[in-house]
């Protein structure tokens, strides 16, 4: 570990009121600069009975004697610069307490609690150490990932995998703040902790054998990364062998699984009428459920016609559907029996612990994603449910945990579709079946609110928009505090996390992910390496 | 403690003060300095906050007398009575106290003794004075007759040159300032200009 730089434990100043909701002001010392200070910091405050764990939320200028904002002290002498520095002004920092560490040895076994009351006046206040961090955050173990580290520290700041796959949870972020490469890294964690299979709808393609940088640089994906924990669907086989990814199946889906509901939910991209859309379950009803697309999409006039006046469908409207439904002959992964089934091999995958990664090919529009992502995980979901059920007879064993990763969310679960989608339920039971989402998506106001309130971690990326952050921070405690953190940053590499995963609100500048080293560390053998590690079990094999 | 100079005689005492005579014409201490009279219970020390040279006898004034001589020396050449007749007395705030061995920084339970002798401090002794500058505190609050914050300057100046380097001791002093003047910048601004 790094020498620790002693400036990080020197006094910072005093607390001089507050409230544990509104926050605590802590007066600062003349000898620290407010210039140093930093949102989004950690500072330990020293309680009388308790350890305080907080993070600086604002830092602002206080004058005590209001005469001197309108005659200035001649600050061009440094004499006297340097005196009224602290004493008649000084500077106050806004700190959010987050935790608790008690004092004696139980309760620094229990661990950190969440703060439900403040420190004492004048409690002296530090700049979090090292090893308060890692306190907090916990050192990296086989349940915990390393994700990143806080702001100006070098002290890991690990997630509990476990607990995150536990519920659904979100990355959100305007465009190109890294949202990708979290996402990747969050994969890798729970690929790592073997905590969840995971199973990717990868709608650019970039999580499974390779994705770029904003400057272009090539990074690995997962598949390159843990070949052996990673298979690679294809909606594309041409555009696949193309980008000469190894891949491991091809899905093909056939007409007769889309059912009404998936053309409900395409309803917007494909630009249908509500009645063109209810005029499909008319049709549904009246060709067959499985039978049903197929046939209205080799209707002749004459045919349809006739139906059209059976159903009393208005010409108009037929005409909206059938040009909606056309868009999807583009589609050619739709065939009209699929040769295999694809939502079993998909399971036979996630059964054995192999993360499966559905590359979408040049189908990278939202129409082939809604439908092949909805159609896809509603049956996967079915299966899991069904089994779930069966665990609770008693007889069969518990499913593996299974994490649905969605880029692009708020087109399944807008406050319209979301009761319908598959993914709003998934949302909204959260784990009663072992499965939960990870939603990506850079307009996180366009996510049902009521999706957003289940979702147990959230990692957010730089937002700009009032709307989409108040909406990733409904729910939080010290909203407005965390507010001022999450407009300020970076639009690089840095993240604020908070809710079940991690104990305490966090801004972490994210973890390298592309280089060689990175790579290593991640668990990556290159290989040489990987035969030698090979030809060393071999031995081991004999020798014992 | 190394005791410092006898220079004058204690005249006049009140608990918050005395007043004290020279022993030599003109030779008082400075305006601002560190000054200490000795009891048996041990030192009292206070800061000299004026200095005044009058006739002893208040019936008489001092006239002029130099109109035909060339120098002001030659005035006390020719008149060697003036220096009987003529006194410099200094006025004494006291500002703590030593009693045992510890050293407090407020007014003592007695007022210094009549006639007690009067010394200078060495700058070793006005180093641990002031230590603490808790003595401030008495200084900024008292009314007197003259601009106390000419005293409370001259006294920080004084106290300064005991230090090899003073500007940490003035930053420190400074600092005591603002907080006890934090409601009045003014006033603390002219102080400050006056320190350094």
């Amino acid at each position: 570990m790094k020498i620790q730089n002693p400036e990080e434990r020197a006094n910072l100043g005093i607390v001089i009121s507050g409230s544990l909701t509104r926050g605590l002001d802590v007066k600062l010392d003349a000898s620290v600069s407010v210039e140093d200070m930093a949102v989004g910091r950690y500072v330990a405050i020293e309680g009388e009975r308790h350890r305080f764990f907080g993070m600086i939320t604002d830092v602002s200028l206080e004058i005590v004697d209001p005469r001197a904002a309108t005659v200035p002290p001649d600050i061009s002498d440094p004499f006297i610069a340097q005196v009224i520095t602290g004493t008649t002004t000084y500077g106050k920092l806004r700190v959010l307490p987050m935790l608790t560490i008690g004092g004696d040895a139980a309760s620094i076994l229990e661990g950190p609690k969440s703060a439900k009351t403040v420190p004492s006046h004048f409690a002296g206040v530090k700049l979090a150490s090292q090893r308060d961090v890692e306190l907090v955050f916990g050192a990296e173990d086989e349940k915990r990932f390393y994700i990143g580290t806080p702001l100006d520290m070098e002290t890991k700041v690990c997630l509990d995998v476990s607990e995150f796959v536990k519920r659904s949870n979100g990355v959100f972020g305007k465009s190109g703040t890294g949202k990708t490469f979290l996402t990747r890294l969050l994969l890798v964690g729970m690929l790592q902790k073997g905590a969840a299979a995971s199973l990717v709808f990868d709608m650019h393609s970039e999580y499974g054998w390779e994705g770029k940088t904003e400057k272009g640089h090539k990074v690995k994906g997962l598949k390159q990364l843990f070949p052996s924990k990673v298979a690679i669907f294809t909606l594309d086989e041409e555009s696949s062998r193309r980008r000469r990814v190894s891949t491991d199946v091809v899905i093909k889906i056939g007409y007769d699984e889309i059912e009404p509901e998936d053309i409900e939910l395409l309803r917007q991209t494909l630009s249908l009428t509500e009645a063109s859309a209810q005029a499909v379950y008319q049709l549904a009803r009246e060709l067959g459920d499985r039978k049903w697309l197929e046939a209205v999409l080799n209707l002749s006039d004459d045919d349809s016609k006739q139906l059209i006046s059976k159903l009393n469908i208005h010409d108009s409207t037929y005409r909206n559907l059938r040009r909606g439904l056309e868009n999807l002959r583009r589609f050619s992964f739709l065939v009209s029996r699929a040769p295999d089934n694809s939502v079993r091999r998909i399971l036979e995958y996630l059964d054995r612990g192999i993360n499966v990664i559905l590359e979408f090919g040049r189908f990278d529009d939202f129409a082939a994603y809604i439908l092949v992502a909805n159609l896809l995980s509603r049956r996967i979901y079915a299966k899991y449910r069904e089994n779930a059920e069966r665990e609770m007879g008693g007889q069969v064993a518990p499913s593996r945990p299974l994490v649905i990763t969605i880029e692009e969310a708020h087109r399944f679960l807008n406050p319209e579709v979301s009761a319908r989608t598959i993914f709003g339920r998934i949302a909204r039971e959260m784990r009663k079946y072992n499965v939960t989402l990870l939603v990506i998506d850079q307009r996180p106001s366009g996510i049902d609110s009521e999706v957003m309130s289940q979702l147990g971690t959230k990692i957010i990326c730089l937002l700009d928009d009032e709307r989409d952050i108040d909406s990733v921070l409904t729910g939080a405690a010290g909203k407005s505090d965390l507010k001022s953190v999450l407009s300020r940053l970076e639009t690089k590499q840095q993240a604020l996390i908070f809710g079940h995963a991690v104990p305490m609100p966090v801004v972490i500048k994210t973890r390298e992910y592309g280089t060689a080293g990175s790579y290593k560390e991640l668990g990556f053998l290159e290989a040489a390496e990987l035969k030698k590690k090979a030809e060393k079990d071999i031995e081991d094999l004999w020798t014992s | 403690m190394d005791t410092g100079n006898k220079i004058a005689e204690v005249i006049e005492a009140s608990s918050a003060g005395f007043t004290a005579q020279c022993y030599k014409l003109d030779e008082a201490p400075p305006l601002g300095s560190l000054v200490k009279t000795q009891d048996r219970l041990g030192e009292i020390y206070g800061v000299v906050y004026n200095v005044e040279t009058h006739s002893l006898d208040p019936g008489r004034r001092v006239v002029a007398r130099g109109g035909n001589v060339k120098s002001e020396e030659d005035i006390f050449r020719d008149n060697p009575q003036l220096a009987r007749l003529l006194s410099t007395d200094f006025k004494v705030m006291v500002v703590g106290y030593v009693q045992g061995k510890s050293l407090h920084h407020y007014l003592p339970p007695k007022p210094v003794s009549i006639h007690s002798f009067v010394y200078t401090c060495p700058f070793e002794e006005v180093r641990t004075f002031t230590q603490s500058l808790d003595f401030l505190n008495l200084l900024v609050d008292v009314r007197l007759p003259m601009l106390i914050d000419e005293v409370i300057a001259a006294c920080l100046r004084y106290a300064s040159q005991a230090y090899a380097d003073p500007q940490p001791f003035l930053v420190k002093a400074g600092k005591e300032l603002a907080y006890l003047l934090s409601n009045d910048t003014r006033r603390l601004s002219s102080l400050l200009k006056r320190l350094n």
